[in-house]
C-alpha cells in the first residue's frame, strides 16, 4: 500500500464534507460483573476476581447485574433516549483466546435505548455554535479477558513465543454508545468530536456510573471518518479504534480528514478498514481490513430472560438524574456573571468542578476561577498531571484569598504560596512564615528602595517629574524587583508620585 | 429387607433407612456390588465414586442416628448423568474433548441431592454432549438395554435409563432436550419425567440446547420421581430462566393418582404412520385403562406438530454450535497440537477436530449454517415462527383437555448399529417427544407393557400445560396403580436377570 502525503486540513476541507461517527465504550463502575458476582476492583493479581460464570466454565450460567441494567436506562435517559419496553441480550460468536465461552454476550437488532441526542458546543469564531449530535443507540455487553503476548516482535499474538491470559476483566460491564452520522461540521469536524466525547465523559461522571478514565481504558472511543464532495453519495469510512484521550479524538478525525482527501484527490479509493492513531505524531496508519467482514452469527442469549424495565422503573430512574452538564454550565455562568466564553474556557480547561468546589468553600467566583484555570492549570500542565490531582485544597485557596484581602500578601506572592503548598510545606500560613512571605508596608524601607531606584534612572526621574506619569512604571517594577515582589505595587506608585510630588 | 434391597422402590428403601431397618450404608454397597457385578455388560456407568458414595452414606447414617432425616430420600443411591458438573468428579458429557476434566462447582441439582442427602454413586453414559437417541454417539462406548443387551437403551440419556432397568440404581437423574429422559424410560420400562422448562435449575448443567435443555428424575415408580422431582425442583437464583414459584405438589398428586372426570385428549399427529404396531396396541390398551378409570377420552389435533421435528433440528444445532465453541482447548480438557509452533486458530482447530465426535460436527456445521449472515431469517427466524405455532397448538388444546397422550416413541427399542449411520432414521425417533420440549411445557413417560412382536417396553407419554407437573402425576400414579393390579407386578419386574 502507497503512503500519501495528507494535504492541508482547510485544502481537504475546501473540497470535501466529512461525515463522522463515534463509538464510545464506557466500562460501567459497577461493585461486580456483568453476569456474576465476582468484584471488578482494578489492579488486582491476574485470574484472582474469576469464579465458573466469569471464566464460562462448562453448565455455568449468567444472570444479569441489575445495578448495570439501571446505570444504563439512567444513561439512555441522560442522552434523550427511548427506553425500550422489551429487549434481549444478543450472543455474539468468534473464536478468541480472551473470551471465555468464545462468544461474547452482547445486543444486536434489540438495544435497550434508542434514538437520543446530545446537544455540543464548540468555539467558532462567530462565537459558540450549538451542533445536536443524534444517537442511535446504547447498549451492553460484558468485557473480554486481557491478552498479553510474550516474546516476538508485533507484541500481537501472531509471533509470539507464548501468550497470557488474565479473565479479571472478563465480563466487566460495557455501555456502547453509537451515534447516527453526524453531517454538516465541516471544518468542525475534529471539535464536535471532541466536544461530544467531553460532554459524554462529563455526562457520565455527573451520573456517577463510570469513572470514566479515557487513560485507564474506562472510556474508548472509536471515530468512524468519511468524506464526500458536496451533494455527492458519503464516501467509504475508515474506523480510528481505541481512540484514549479528548486530545486524540479530535486528532484522530483531523488526521483522517487530510489523509482520506489526499487519497480521494490522488484518484485512488478509500479501503474500509480499521486504523490506529499514533499518540506522538497524531497520524493513523492501518489496521486489519475488514473488507470481510465477519460473521458473528448473532442469535438471541437463550441463557438469560428478555429485559423489560417497566415504566415505572423507567421514570423512577429519570426522576434521579442529576442535571445536564450543559443546563448546568448555563446555571453556574449565570451566578458567577461570567461570559459563554469563559465558561468554556472552564470546561477546555477541566476544571469547572473544582472552581464549582472552591465557590462552594467560600472563595470568591472570581478568584476560584483565576487560580484553577490559571496559575494551578499551568503547574499542572508543566508537570503533567490532571489539575485534579494536585495536592491543594479549597481551603488553602480561601486561605490565601484572605490573606491577599488582608494585604499581608499580593498576587505574586501569592503564586510563591502555592509553590509551597505544592511541594508540601504545608498550609499557606506556614508557607507565608518559612519563606518569609510579606509585602513590604514599611514606608520607611519602600521609601529607600524608590530613592535607590530613582537614582538609578535619572533619565526617568525626569520624565515623571515633567509630568508623564505613565513612565513610574518602569520606576515602580524596579522596586517590585527590589523588594523581591513584596512590596504592594499600588502603594510604591502612590509613594512614589508623593515623592515627586506629581500627581495622577 | 437384606435379600432385595436393589429391587426395592426408593420410597421403600428411604423409609427403611428413616426407620434405621437397614443402614444407608448397606443400601449403597448393596447398588455398588451390582455395579461391580453386571455394569461390564450394561456399560451404563462411566465413573462410580465408590468412596464418595460411602462416605456419604455414612453421613447420613450418622445422622439418622441422632434423627435427623434430610429427605424421604436421604441415604437412598442416586445415578447422575454425566452431563451435570459435581465438584471434582470426572464430567465428561461422554465426549472426549471434556476428558481428565474435574468441575471446581457443583451444580445446583447436585447441590439439592447432596443437601436431601441422596447419596451420588457416579456419572451415566450418554450420547456425547446428549446429542442422540441410543447413547452409541457415546465417545466411551454405547450402554446396553437391560432387556436385550443387544439394543440401544435409548438416549442420551441412556446410562441413567439402564441404570435403573438393572437395579444398578433405584434413582437416576437425566436431562431431557428432545426427549433424552423419556425416549429411554420408554425403550427400558421405566419411569421418567421432563419438568416444565424452567422448573429445575440449569445451573451447571452442560448446555445442549440451552432453551429446550431440562434436568429430571429416572425412576421404577411414578412416586419415586414425585419424591425426586420434589428434592432436585424449585427457583435457582442462578438461572434466571428458572421459574420463581412454588413447585406444584408433585407427591401429593402421586399420592391420589386420580383421573376421575379428567378430560384426555390422544394426539392424532402422534400416530398412524410410522408407529409400530405393538406400540399402538399397549398405547391404546392403556388409553382405554384411563377411560375405565374414568376419565374422558377424546381425539384432538395439533396441526404444527408436524413441523415439530423440522424446527427442532434448526433450533437446536443453532444453540449447541454456541455452547460447544468453549471447547477450544484453551482453558480446560482436551488440548491438540500445541507444539510451540502451531497457532492459537490451529490449536483450536486440531482439539476440536480430535475431541468432537461425527454427531457433533455435524450438528455444529448444521447450527453454524443456519445462524449465518443470510440464512438466519430462513432457517433459525423460521424454526422459533414454528416454535410459537406449537406452543398455540398446545395452548388450544389444553383449552379443551386437562392432559394430551401419545405413545412416547414410535417404535421400541432398536438393535445397537441399526441407525448409526442413518441421522435421520435416529432423529425420528424423538418425533413424539420433542413438541414439549419447543413449548416447554413438563411431560413423563411411564411403562404400559411389553409389544407383542418383540416382547419389548412401551412407554406412553403424558403432556400437561407449564406448571401443571403435578397433572403428570395424578395420571401416571393411577394408570400405575391399575396396571400393577392387572400384571401383579410392575413391569420392570419382567426384566431379564442378567
Ligand atoms: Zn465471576
Amino acid at each position: 500500500m502507497s503512503t500519501v502525503t495528507p494535504i492541508p486540513f482547510d485544502d481537504a476541507i475546501a473540497t470535501f464534507d466529512p461525515v463522522i461517527g463515534l463509538e464510545v465504550h464506557v466500562e460501567l463502575g459497577t461493585r461486580t460483573k456483568m453476569f456474576c458476582g465476582c468484584p471488578t476492583d482494578f489492579g488486582a493479581e491476574p485470574n484472582t476476581q474469576v469464579c465458573p460464570v466469569c471464566l464460562g466454565l462448562p453448565g455455568s450460567l449468567p444472570v444479569a447485574n441489575a445495578k448495570a441494567i439501571e446505570s444504563i436506562i439512567r444513561i439512555g435517559l441522560a442522552l434523550n433516549c427511548d427506553i425500550v419496553e422489551w429487549c434481549r441480550m444478543a450472543r455474539k460468536n468468534y473464536f478468541y483466546p480472551d473470551m471465555p465461552k468464545d462468544y461474547q454476550v452482547s445486543q444486536y437488532d434489540e438495544p435497550i435505548c434508542i434514538n437520543g441526542y446530545l446537544d455540543v458546543t464548540v468555539d467558532t469564531d462567530e462565537g459558540p455554535r450549538v451542533f445536536r449530535v443524534d444517537i442511535e443507540r446504547v447498549h451492553m455487553e460484558e468485557d473480554t479477558g486481557k491478552l498479553t503476548h510474550a516474546g516476538g516482535a508485533t507484541g500481537r499474538i501472531h509471533g509470539a513465543d507464548y501468550s497470557l491470559v488474565d479473565y479479571n476483566r472478563a465480563g466487566i460491564p460495557l455501555v456502547e454508545i453509537v451515534t447516527k452520522p453526524v453531517v454538516g461540521t465541516g471544518a468542525l469536524a475534529p471539535a464536535v468530536a471532541r466536544a461530544y466525547v467531553t460532554e459524554l465523559r462529563d455526562i457520565m461522571r455527573g451520573l456517577g456510573v463510570s469513572d470514566v478514565k479515557m487513560e485507564e481504558g474506562s472510556l474508548r472511543c472509536d471515530a468512524n471518518v468519511s468524506l464526500n464532495r458536496p451533494g455527492a453519495e458519503w464516501g467509504t469510512r475508515s474506523e480510528t479504534k481505541n481512540v484514549n484521550s479528548l486530545r486524540s479524538v479530535e486528532r484522530a478525525v483531523r488526521s483522517e480528514i487530510e489523509r482520506q482527501a489526499a487519497v480521494l484527490l490522488a484518484g485512488d479509493r478509500v479501503v474500509q478498514e480499521t486504523r490506529h492513531l499514533h499518540e506522538d505524531t497524531g497520524v493513523t496508519t492501518p489496521g486489519r481490513s475488514k473488507e470481510h467482514a465477519e460473521d458473528y452469527r448473532y442469535f438471541p442469549e437463550p441463557d438469560l430472560v428478555p429485559i423489560a424495565p417497566s415504566r415505572e422503573w423507567v421514570d423512577e430512574l429519570r426522576a434521579t438524574l442529576p442535571e445536564q452538564p450543559s443546563a448546568r454550565r448555563a446555571r453556574l455562568a449565570q451566578a458567577w456573571g461570567i461570559s459563554d466564553f469563559d465558561m468554556q474556557a472552564l470546561v477546555h480547561a477541566g476544571v469547572l468542578d473544582l472552581v464549582e468546589e472552591s465557590v462552594a468553600a467560600g472563595v470568591a467566583p472570581e478568584a476560584a476561577r483565576k487560580w484553577w484555570g490559571g496559575e494551578l492549570t499551568r503547574v499542572a500542565n508543566e508537570r503533567g498531571v490532571d489539575v485534579a490531582t494536585l495536592s491543594v485544597s479549597h481551603g488553602d485557596i480561601l486561605r490565601v484569598e484572605e490573606l491577599i484581602a488582608s494585604g499581608a500578601i499580593n498576587d505574586k506572592l501569592a503564586r510563591q504560596v502555592f509553590e509551597g503548598v505544592l511541594a508540601g510545606e504545608g498550609a499557606p500560613d506556614d508557607v507565608v512564615t518559612a519563606r518569609g512571605l510579606a509585602v513590604v508596608s514599611d514606608d520607611g524601607a519602600l521609601l529607600a528602595a524608590i530613592d535607590e531606584a530613582l537614582a538609578a534612572q535619572p533619565d526617568v526621574t525626569e520624565k515623571i517629574r515633567s509630568g508623564k506619569v505613565q513612565a513610574a512604571g518602569a520606576i515602580v517594577g524596579a522596586v517590585m524587583k527590589s523588594t523581591r515582589g513584596q512590596a504592594d505595587a499600588a502603594k510604591v506608585r502612590a509613594l512614589l508620585l508623593e515623592r515627586l510630588g506629581v500627581s495622577e | 429387607m437384606e435379600a432385595d434391597l436393589i429391587r426395592q422402590p426408593a420410597a421403600v428403601l428411604g423409609d427403611a433407612i428413616a426407620a434405621r431397618e437397614v443402614s444407608a450404608r448397606e443400601v449403597t454397597k448393596a447398588h455398588l456390588d451390582r455395579i461391580a457385578q453386571v455394569d461390564d455388560r450394561v456399560h451404563a456407568f462411566l465413573y462410580v465414586d465408590t468412596d464418595g458414595a460411602l462416605a456419604a452414606a455414612d453421613a447420613v447414617d450418622a445422622e439418622i442416628a441422632e434423627g435427623i432425616r434430610r429427605s424421604p430420600l436421604a441415604g437412598v443411591p442416586l445415578a447422575l448423568k454425566d452431563v451435570l458438573a459435581m465438584k471434582g468428579v470426572p464430567t465428561t458429557c461422554g465426549s472426549r474433548i471434556l476428558e481428565g476434566w474435574r468441575p471446581p462447582y457443583d451444580a445446583t441439582v447436585v447441590e439439592r441431592l447432596r443437601a436431601a442427602g441422596v447419596i451420588i454413586l457416579g456419572k451415566t453414559n450418554m450420547d456425547e454432549f446428549a446429542m442422540g437417541s441410543s447413547t452409541e454417539h457415546s465417545a466411551y462406548g454405547p450402554t446396553h438395554n437391560p432387556w436385550d443387551l443387544e439394543r440401544i437403551p435409548g438416549g442420551s440419556g441412556g446410562g441413567s435409563a439402564a441404570a435403573i432397568a438393572s437395579f444398578e440404581a433405584p434413582l437416576a437423574i437425566g436431562t431431557d432436550t428432545g426427549g433424552s429422559i423419556r425416549q429411554p424410560a420408554a425403550v427400558t420400562g421405566t419411569v421418567g419425567v421432563k419438568p416444565t422448562y424452567g422448573g429445575v435449575s440449569r445451573f451447571g448443567l452442560v448446555a445442549l440446547a440451552s432453551s429446550l435443555d431440562q434436568a429430571g428424575p429416572c425412576t421404577r415408580t411414578v412416586m419415586d420421581a414425585a419424591l425426586l422431582q420434589s428434592v432436585i425442583g424449585g427457583y435457582d437464583p442462578r438461572d434466571s430462566t428458572s421459574i420463581n414459584a412454588p413447585v406444584p405438589d408433585v407427591v401429593a398428586a402421586a399420592e391420589r393418582a386420580d383421573v376421575r372426570g379428567m378430560r384426555i385428549g390422544l394426539v392424532k399427529e402422534l400416530s398412524g404412520e410410522g408407529y409400530q404396531a405393538g406400540v399402538e396396541q399397549r398405547f391404546r390398551e392403556a388409553v382405554a385403562i384411563l377411560e375405565d378409570l374414568g376419565a374422558e377420552v377424546v381425539e384432538v389435533s395439533c396441526p404444527h406438530f408436524d413441523y415439530a421435528l423440522g424446527a427442532y433440528y434448526l433450533i437446536l444445532p443453532s444453540e449447541c454450535s454456541s455452547n460447544l465453541a468453549r471447547f477450544d482447548g484453551m482453558r480446560y480438557g482436551l488440548r491438540v497440537g500445541d507444539d510451540a509452533d502451531r497457532s492459537v486458530e490451529e490449536v483450536m482447530s486440531l482439539t476440536r477436530e480430535a475431541g468432537f465426535g461425527a454427531e457433533v460436527k455435524r450438528r455444529i456445521m448444521l447450527g453454524t449454517y443456519a445462524l449465518s449472515s443470510g440464512y438466519y431469517a430462513a432457517y433459525y427466524g423460521q424454526a422459533q415462527k414454528v416454535r410459537t405455532l406449537i406452543q398455540r397448538d398446545f395452548a388450544q388444546a389444553f383449552a379443551d383437555v386437562d392432559v394430551l397422550v401419545s405413545p412416547t416413541t414410535p417404535t421400541t427399542a432398536f438393535r445397537i448399529g441399526e441407525k448409526v449411520d442413518d441421522p435421520l432414521a435416529m432423529y425420528l425417533n424423538d418425533i413424539a417427544t420433542i413438541p414439549v420440549n419447543l413449548a416447554g411445557n413438563c411431560a413423563m413417560s411411564l411403562p404400559v407393557g411389553l409389544a407383542p412382536e418383540d416382547g419389548l417396553p412401551v412407554g406412553l407419554q403424558v403432556m400437561v400445560p407449564p406448571q401443571a407437573d403435578d397433572r403428570l402425576y395424578l395420571v401416571g400414579g393411577a394408570l400405575e396403580a391399575a396396571l400393577r393390579d392387572r400384571w401383579g407386578h410392575l413391569l420392570i419386574e419382567e426384566v431379564p436377570a442378567l
